[in-house]
C-alpha cells in the first residue's frame, strides 16, 4: 500500500507522480514531493513511478507568518 | 543617499516584512501594496486534493517569498521544510521557526542555532526566528545567518515590545539586521523598534486581526518609516529635569 499525505492510497502504485497529482487534481505547479523522506526534483514527476510501499509527501504554500 | 538593507546579498529597500497568514487571499495583493513589502513570508503545508486556490497567484511579481519552518520542532525538520519550500522554485529564503512549546509557541534557540548552521551551510539566506538573547544571537551569526530575528512578545499576541530592553542589547552588539518579529501589535511599536535602531519589522496578526487590513498594512509602513528616519536623524535629547522654553524669552508684550 502507498500512503499520501497521510493517508492510504490504493491506486498510487505503479503511477508515476505526474499522473498521479494530475488525477487527484494537485497543482504540479505549486507542490513539491518527497518520497519516503527524499524530496523527488520536480523535473523528474514524469519518471518517477511510485512503488508499493512508498510513503509520499505532497505540500505546497499556505498563507503564514 | 539610499537607504538599503542587505539580507545574503539580496538589497532592500522596504523595511516591512507582511505575514501572509489569517485573512483572506484576496486581500493579500492589497495588503501587499499598501505596505509596500518587498518580502512576505509563507508557510508550508500538505496539500489537499481537491482544486483550491493558490497564494502564489496573489503575489505581486517581484515580491521575494520568504517561506517559514512552522510546524518543525527539530533542526532536522525545519532542514526537511526548508528543502521542501526550495523545491517549489521561489528561491533561497527560509525564515527558521522551531517551537516545542506548544502554549507560549516560544521559539528553541539551541535547536534554532543547529538548523542555522546546516542551512547556511547549504546556501540559504537564513533568517532565524529566536527568543532575544545575546549570546544565542552570537551563535546565531557565527552560524551564517542573514539577519537575527527576535520576538518581540509571544506571536499572535499583539502585545508589543515586552522585550524591548534584550532587543536594543542585540541592536547594539550584533552587526547583522535586527528584525523585530512576533508580538508587534500597533504601528506605534513599529515604529518605536525602528527608532530603537531596528533593521527591519515583521508582522502578520497586527494586519490580520485589524479592522481594515490594507490600511493598517498602510499604517504599518508610515510608522516603520518614521520610526526609521528618526534613528537616521538622531534623537532630540531628553531633559533630566526641569524646562526649557521653544519660545523667545525676550521681547514680551509686558517687558
Amino acid at each position: 500500500m502507498v500512503t499520501v499525505n497521510g493517508e492510504q492510497a490504493a491506486d498510487a502504485a505503479g503511477k508515476t507522480i505526474l499522473d498521479y497529482l494530475t488525477e487527484h487534481g494537485y497543482p504540479g505547479r505549486y507542490v513539491a514531493v518527497e518520497c519516503n523522506g527524499e524530496i523527488v526534483p520536480k523535473a523528474t514527476f514524469e519518471e518517477r513511478v511510485i512503488q508499493d510501499g512508498d510513503t509520499i509527501e505532497v505540500v505546497r504554500f499556505v498563507g503564514g507568518g | 543617499m539610499k537607504d538599503t538593507f542587505t539580507l545574503g546579498g539580496h538589497e532592500f529597500t522596504s523595511r516591512f516584512i507582511l505575514g501572509s497568514g489569517k485573512y483572506n487571499l484576496s486581500l493579500i495583493k492589497a495588503a501587499i501594496e499598501d505596505a509596500g513589502a518587498e518580502i512576505i513570508t509563507l508557510a508550508l503545508r500538505r496539500a489537499n486534493t481537491k482544486k483550491e486556490e493558490n497564494i502564489l497567484d496573489y503575489i505581486p511579481e517581484g515580491v521575494t517569498l520568504l517561506p517559514n519552518t512552522s510546524g518543525a520542532r527539530t533542526a532536522e525538520e525545519a532542514v526537511r521544510i526548508a528543502h521542501l519550500a526550495r523545491e517549489m522554485g521561489c528561491g533561497d529564503f527560509v525564515k527558521i521557526e522551531i517551537m516545542r512549546d506548544s502554549k507560549y509557541l516560544l521559539p528553541d534557540n539551541y535547536e534554532t542555532i543547529r538548523a542555522t548552521e546546516i542551512l547556511a551551510k547549504e546556501g540559504y539566506v537564513v533568517m532565524p526566528y529566536m527568543y532575544p538573547d545575546l549570546n544565542v544571537a552570537r551563535s546565531l551569526a557565527a552560524a551564517g545567518a542573514a539577519c537575527i530575528m527576535p520576538l518581540a512578545a509571544p506571536i499572535g499576541s499583539n502585545k508589543g515590545l515586552a522585550t524591548k530592553e534584550f532587543i536594543q542589547i542585540l541592536i547594539d552588539e550584533i552587526e547583522l539586521p535586527i528584525i523585530v518579529d512576533a508580538g508587534i501589535g500597533r504601528p506605534s511599536q513599529a515604529c518605536e523598534a525602528m527608532e530603537m535602531g531596528a533593521a527591519a519589522i515583521m508582522a502578520n496578526t497586527a494586519i490580520a486581526t485589524a479592522g481594515d487590513i490594507p490600511a493598517m498594512a498602510g499604517a504599518f509602513k508610515k510608522a516603520i518609516e518614521a520610526g526609521r528616519t528618526a534613528y537616521l536623524t538622531g534623537m532630540g535629547r531628553v531633559l533630566q529635569r526641569g524646562s526649557e522654553a521653544s519660545d523667545p524669552l525676550t521681547g514680551f508684550l509686558g517687558d
